[in-house]
């Protein structure tokens, strides 16, 4: 399978602060890959470097085979992000929020206006389409977003704690659109500090601790190798619970 | 930069503003209109004319220019941090094609926009109370265009530096307040001890005032280095203001 993400050398500092130590991955065509780690592990970093959202202090960092840093519009008008915070517009509705975005994407108003309504059945929030964004539950401003990243049929995904703060039901339902998702052929990229999401949904999972990757493997290998589950791999490897 | 992606922006700003114009449309009319009230009518009952102009003649045209700027400032340092900050609606742009410069100039030319439409609005009330003796007065919204840029650039500037919303106090207090009283809105400035007329000339509301002050009588040449003044002062500032937004917002 041909190579989607290819990261060489990468590191990244703010200010004196080594954020991202060195680190090298390749993430394959079709692939679902976590990076795994507590807050402050250096994952939020990697994937805003992935997309291009800050450019590395060092290192090589390719996507579509393309150079991070010479062409970030060609490499974000393929890839969606879901990321962590709610940025959703809150002055604006449900559906307006995805007209708004597809338009950032030179996708026209005819075209767009379908798409957002194929988004919202998917996500299970048709009857919201006009609701603000003020009255939306956390669960539903997780879906939206999701379906916000997906306003531009995106080959690769990137999810930067798609869970987090969920209640288990409405975790289970983002799991499920994530799922089918793969099933269709996208390239998924997320960050967790879940062990349970990531041994559920992640085929490789990159392992990380204070800005580099300390093993990376897939979640069933790793757990053969180390024992135990993904929580216990990870304090036989960093010597600390994650969860710290 | 790419003008169509900025211009994408720029129509997610208008979009948000179409929602909510009634309520910030009338606030920014209702204080001009108080100001020429206020001071036009009753401080114009004892000043009578100045220049041998009727008094509240005199200051409409300041008005314009102030209306205009403060347009502008409050979108680019409040409106700005808020999206910045807030509501993260920069890293949601900067999730997709757009870039930062692309976003920058956007936001720049959405506060241009909202400069020159509030500047017209108050150029169509002062009109309709017949404080306007000249038709001329209409070149004044291009000009507003262009003045409308160099005041997002200051404005910018200041969300970009600021620490947190709240030291945007003293922005306003230590700069906007200042240039607004010392502009020659209210006064002409050369009564005044010339250090201030000196420092007046380095402000932009100066020289906006004279360019809507001059087209509101029907005189042209005199608004002329005044507007080569703002056009060059924008170009200028320009790049500040992309450097120290792109250091704000890309880490």
């Amino acid at each position: 399978m041909t190579a989607i993400v290819t990261a060489k050398g990468l590191t990244k500092n703010y200010g004196h602060l080594r954020a991202v130590d060195g680190i090298d991955f390749e993430i394959s065509g079709g692939e679902f890959f976590g990076f795994l780690g507590p807050n402050g592990a250096g994952k939020t970093t990697v994937m805003k470097i992935i997309h291009c959202f800050m450019p590395p202090t060092s290192g090589e960092v390719r996507v579509f085979g393309m150079d991070v840093t010479k062409s970030p519009s060609d490499i974000k008008s393929r890839i969606g992000v879901m990321p962590q915070d709610d940025n959703l517009d809150p002055d604006l509705t449900v559906f307006e929020n995805l007209i708004v975005y597809a338009r950032y994407f030179d996708i026209p108003r005819k075209v767009s206006s379908a798409i957002a309504w194929n988004l919202l059945e998917f996500v299970e929030m048709k009857e919201k389409a006009d609701v603000n964004i003020r009255d939306l539950s956390g669960g539903m401003k997780r879906r939206l977003l999701l379906a916000r990243a997906l306003i531009n049929e995106p080959e690769l995904l990137i999810l930067d704690e798609p869970t987090a703060g969920l209640d288990p039901h409405s975790r289970h339902s983002v799991w499920e659109k994530l799922s089918s998702l793969k099933s269709k052929g996208t390239t998924l990229i997320l960050t967790t500090h879940y062990m349970e999401e990531a041994e559920k949904l992640c085929e490789r999972v990159a392992i990380m601790d204070s800005g580099r990757i300390v093993t990376i493997g897939s979640p069933s290998r790793l757990m053969g190798i180390y024992g135990g589950n993904l929580e216990d791999v990870y304090l036989k490897l960093t010597g600390r619970p994650l969860e710290a | 930069m790419r003008l169509k992606r900025a211009f994408r922006v720029w129509q997610r700003n208008l979009a948000v503003y179409t929602k909510l114009y009634k309520s910030s449309l009338a606030l920014n009319f209702v204080e001009p209109v108080l100001y020429l009230a206020a001071l036009g009518l009753g401080l114009g009952a004892f000043v009578k004319e100045i220049n041998g102009v009727p008094y509240i003649k005199f200051i409409a045209p300041g008005i314009i220019a102030s209306s205009s700027m403060f347009a502008a400032t409050y979108e680019c340092t409040y409106g700005t941090y808020v999206r910045m900050t807030y509501q993260k609606t920069f890293d949601a742009i900067l999730s997709t094609p757009v870039c930062i410069d692309d976003l920058i100039a956007g936001e720049l030319m959405w506060g241009a926009t909202k400069s020159t439409l509030y500047g017209t609005i108050i150029i169509i009330v002062v009109s309709i109370f017949g404080l306007i003796d000249s038709p001329v007065v209409i070149l004044s919204i291009p000009v507003l265009f262009i003045s409308g840029f160099l005041f997002s650039e200051i404005s910018m500037i200041a969300a970009a530096t600021v620490p947190g919303i709240d030291s945007f106090n003293y922005f306003y207090t230590l700069l906007m307040t200042p240039m607004f009283l010392f502009s020659g809105i209210f006064f002409p400035l050369d009564t005044l001890p010339p250090v201030i007329s000196k420092v007046a000339f380095f402000t932009p509301l100066y020289h906006l005032v004279n360019v809507t002050r001059s087209f509101s009588s029907g005189s042209l040449p005199f608004a002329v280095l005044d507007i080569v003044w703002i056009f060059v002062v924008a170009i200028i500032l320009g790049p500040y203001c992309f450097r120290l937004m792109r250091k704000r917002v890309v880490k």
